[in-house]
């Protein structure tokens, strides 16, 4: 249907779709409901990494033995996502074609080196999540492809997560790190630029064994925050390089 | 469409993307249903589908097809936790109030308080201070556990 009548909105949980429709944001008038399609429901391993359908809720993900065991961050990530309410409907696919830069568990597969499986009526093929999205809300995914399944390979090191918002539940995050502690450390961030970004130049200086304030210092020239209607460029700076920190504090040995 | 509601097998006419919480009070005629903010903030249109707390604006009508849809109506003013909210001072304005209901009520029956606050964040009420909300349905769970002692003794 997406290939032969175009310009179709998939619907999913709704969670993000309706907030436009109802505020009159989203134009659209045509949609194709995904919701019924089991299948894209699944968690499992295939081939050694975590396969997660797209139509997986947050609430499926908080509940997964598998999530919760290969990919902590991740059910942490949907534990702060909304309330009961969205956790029971919004999915890990929906996040990610929703684009947004506050995006909760978009940190966590930026940091995990995710795989994202995107189908057509024609084909699939396998795009590396850390080159989806190209610009605001802007991504490679082509108007007759869904998202079907979100891949993330065996990760080696101390996962760590942290969500900054106004308030624990229902709030979108002023800043929102994922971060892995290795011999090659890898830190992700969101709501800090136009996409979720990895911060390479940061990683460096982690590895490099630098001292922690100078890795601060890397991270504060690395991002480009904004100020908006929920924080400030400076607040996000400090917040974002005092998460840094406390990445490294708590994951240390 | 055809889907269950509070127990009874109805067959209703919307269109696919009404709100399902519209249906509901406009098609179904069921009012207790509230609107708040309308974007999945306040959690005052909750309801459940298949047991589990949704915001009903935020789900279209065609897709609760086949599922179990339950409204404050469903629980018929008998529930333990309304009594437990009136004897506690649970609602006030009561605009909040039965979305707080079906959120709790798909609470786990051994709820701690901190589960309780978790299982409510997503409702939010500008009365209380939720105090006596975690109140009630505390009380509601005791009188649940207690009521259910007597039938199995």
């Amino acid at each position: 249907m997406l290939h032969d009548e175009g310009s179709l909105v998939p619907l999913a949980g709704c969670t993000d779709v309706y907030v436009g429709l109802n505020f009159g944001t989203l134009p659209a008038k045509r949609f194709i409901d995904l919701w019924p399609l089991d299948d894209l429901r699944a968690i499992r391993i295939t081939d050694g990494a975590l396969s997660i359908g797209a139509l997986a809720t947050y609430t499926e993900l908080i509940r997964s033995p598998l999530v919760r065991k290969r990919l902590p961050i991740l059910a942490a990530a949907a534990r702060e996502i909304g309330g009961v309410q969205i956790q029971n409907r919004g999915t890990l696919g929906g996040n990610v074609a929703n684009g947004s830069p506050a995006g909760d568990s978009l940190p966590v597969l930026a940091v995990v080196e995710a795989t994202l499986v995107l189908s057509s009526a024609k084909e699939s093929r396998r795009v590396p999540f850390n080159s989806f999205f190209t610009g605001y809300r802007k991504s490679v995914l082509r108007p007759d492809e869904i998202i079907v399944a979100v891949e993330v390979p065996r990760v080696d090191g101390r996962q760590w997560f942290r969500k900054v918002g106004t308030r624990a539940a229902q709030a979108i995050s002023k800043v929102v790190m994922a971060a892995i502690r290795s011999d090659s450390p890898r830190v992700a961030i969101g709501s800090v630029a136009p996409t979720v970004v990895r911060l390479p130049k940061t990683e460096a200086s982690l590895s490099s064994r630098a001292s922690i304030s100078e890795a601060r210092r890397t991270l504060e020239a690395e991002i480009q925050p904004i100020d908006d209607l929920r924080s400030t460029a400076e607040y996000r700076r400090r917040v974002s390089a005092n998460l840094l920190e406390r990445f490294w504090n708590d994951t240390a040995r | 469409m055809r889907f269950t509601l509070n127990g009874k097998k109805r067959q209703v006419q919307a269109p696919p993307m009404k709100r399902l919480l519209d249906v509901l009070r406009e098609e179904c005629g069921l009012t207790g249903t509230k609107e708040g903010c309308g974007e999945g903030e306040c959690g005052a249109c909750t309801v459940l589908v298949d047991g589990m707390p949704v915001n009903s604006c935020l789900i279209p009508f065609a897709q609760v097809r086949g599922s179990l849809v339950t409204t404050i109506e469903g629980l018929k003013g008998r529930h333990p936790l309304q009594d437990a909210f009136i004897a506690e001072g649970g609602a006030q304005c009561g605009i909040c109030t039965p979305g707080m209901i079906l959120a709790a009520a798909a609470l786990p029956r051994r709820a701690t308080l901190n589960e309780i606050r978790l299982g409510l964040a997503g409702n939010i009420c500008r009365c209380t201070g939720y105090t006596a909300i975690y109140r009630a349905v505390q009380k509601a769970a005791s009188a649940r556990s207690a009521r259910r002692g007597r039938q199995t003794s």
